[in-house]
């Protein structure tokens, strides 16, 4: 069985994650613990609400640690929304706040949006071929957030954007460290389908 | 334009759907997880529970139906009735659940909504308003702000309350047509394009849908984000799929069902 490390911060809906992978068959475990984290196949980090807070939130907890030892082990890597900002180094949102900095550049307010927050389903467009997003082409996932990623033409990593007033990036891969801007654990079959390709990323079956 | 979100709504009592006309008259209509669950597999974009007499007793029930849905359902789901405190907030989207909606609590004190935002961000923070006509002179929108589930009028502005609400923190409006509610005669369009339009946050409009006309109008006069509905489902009259067909060949963006 696939065992997979949600990491617990004490942030928000983080239970969702964890259901969804063991509805989808693996051993999931909301956890902080250090061994039981880099004991595991893959490590998913969820995140809502605000960027400080949970930048703040994974220093008190001591997770930023516990994050940033399952990338170097070079453990599968899921950041989801916030998660996924916390990939980059800083964010507008939260000028003085620190990100995990595994990423190169940073996350700034959505630009021409319609309504802020982007809260909605929308149809992601993939680009490349990354296992995480197998079978997934034109699929719509549901987003909540303000802010995402900053676009960067010197390290290509964006494996899907949507459209949201302008293309905003929607998730990224880098080696085995993944993103996601929407939450793939609130977006019905084509959600699963993608923790489900993540999970075979952990079962290294990809 | 967003991509139109179409909701069903389960009022819930004592762990049961219920839906009623004008806020009376219940009629029980099954099992809110069930059904939930069958909404997800036709092509809801999120689910509403409003557990419509939530008292300090009968929270432990909130508890388990957010437990049964993190279970199986795999679309966002908010949770209302009776949230008072941050505690309360947090326990019910610890447990799974995506967002919280306030309403009554959050008349009596506004603070409720930024303490909420503030601690888990304003995406998860609905603010439900139950809307009534009004001649009230201080209404200058001419809808009057309700609450303890439409029983008690406040004197507010529906769309001054609303603006406030995202000044502190809410993420969203839940516009419920108390006139409307339950008669199918369709979203009163002109109370939620007051709304939408005098605020950044999306506009969820309920309240009065019966026909597949009613769910475009609400979009295109109504100007609403997304659309609640509750009878019209639960009783089969239509489908989602029904709604987001039709949607579609309005030329109204939505996720296919």
């Amino acid at each position: 069985m696939v065992k997979v490390a949600v990491l617990d911060y004490g942030i928000g809906n983080l239970r969702s994650a964890q259901k969804a992978f063991e509805i989808l068959g693996a051993e999931a475990h909301l956890t902080a613990d250090k061994e039981l984290v880099l004991g595991s196949d893959g490590v998913v980090l969820p995140g809502v609400g605000n960027f400080g807070k949970c930048a703040k939130a994974l220093t008190d907890s001591g997770v930023r640690e516990l994050a940033l030892l399952a990338v170097e082990n070079d453990l599968p890597f899921l950041g989801i929304c916030v998660g996924m900002q916390l990939l980059y180094e800083i964010s507008d949102e939260s000028p003085n706040a620190e990100g995990l900095g595994l990423l190169t550049g940073k996350v700034k307010l959505l630009e021409n949006a319609p309504r802020i927050p982007q809260m909605q389903w929308n149809q992601i467009q993939v680009e490349g071929d990354s296992p995480l997003l197998r079978g997934l082409e034109d699929e719509w996932f549901y987003f909540v957030h303000s802010y995402a990623a900053e676009q960067n033409h010197l390290q290509n990593i964006t494996i899907a954007t949507c459209t949201y007033g302008s293309s905003v990036i929607a998730a990224v891969q880098k080696g085995s460290l993944y993103g996601t801007q929407f939450h793939p654990e609130k977006s019905g079959k084509a959600g699963q389908l993608l923790l489900q390709n993540f999970l075979k990323i952990c079962e290294r079956t990809v | 334009m967003t991509n139109v979100r179409i909701i069903p709504c389960l009022d819930v009592t004592d762990g049961r759907v219920v839906k009623g006309t004008n806020f009376v008259d219940l009629k029980d209509a099954g099992d809110p997880v069930e059904l939930a669950s069958k909404y997800d597999q036709e092509g809801a974009d999120e689910i509403v529970f409003l557990d419509i007499t939530a008292s300090s007793d009968r929270r432990e029930t909130v508890f388990e139906l957010v437990r049964r849905c993190a279970e199986e359902i795999f679309i966002p789901f908010t949770i209302g009735g009776g949230i008072r405190s941050v505690d309360d907030a947090r326990k019910i989207l610890r447990e799974g659940a995506e967002k919280i909606s306030v309403n009554t609590a959050a008349v009596q004190r506004a603070e409720l909504i930024s303490e909420i935002a503030a601690e888990f961000g304003t995406q998860c923070v609905v603010l439900a308003i139950d809307a009534k006509q009004s001649a009230n002179p201080q209404c200058t929108s001419g809808y009057e702000v309700y609450v303890h589930g439409g029983r008690t009028p406040t004197g507010l502005d529906v769309v001054e309350w609303a603006q406030r609400g995202e000044e502190y923190g809410a993420g969203e409006i839940l516009l419920t047509s108390m006139g409307r509610d339950g008669t199918k005669d369709g979203f009163d369009c002109l109370l939620t394009s007051k709304v939408s339009q005098s605020t950044n946050v999306p506009t969820i409009a309920s309240g009065g849908v019966g026909t597949l006309d009613h769910f475009s109008q609400g979009v295109l006069e109504g100007k609403a984000d997304a659309l609640l509905a509750a009878s019209v489902f639960h009783y089969g009259e239509l489908t989602i799929r029904d709604v987001k067909n039709y949607l579609i060949e309005c030329g109204i963006p939505v996720r296919p069902a």
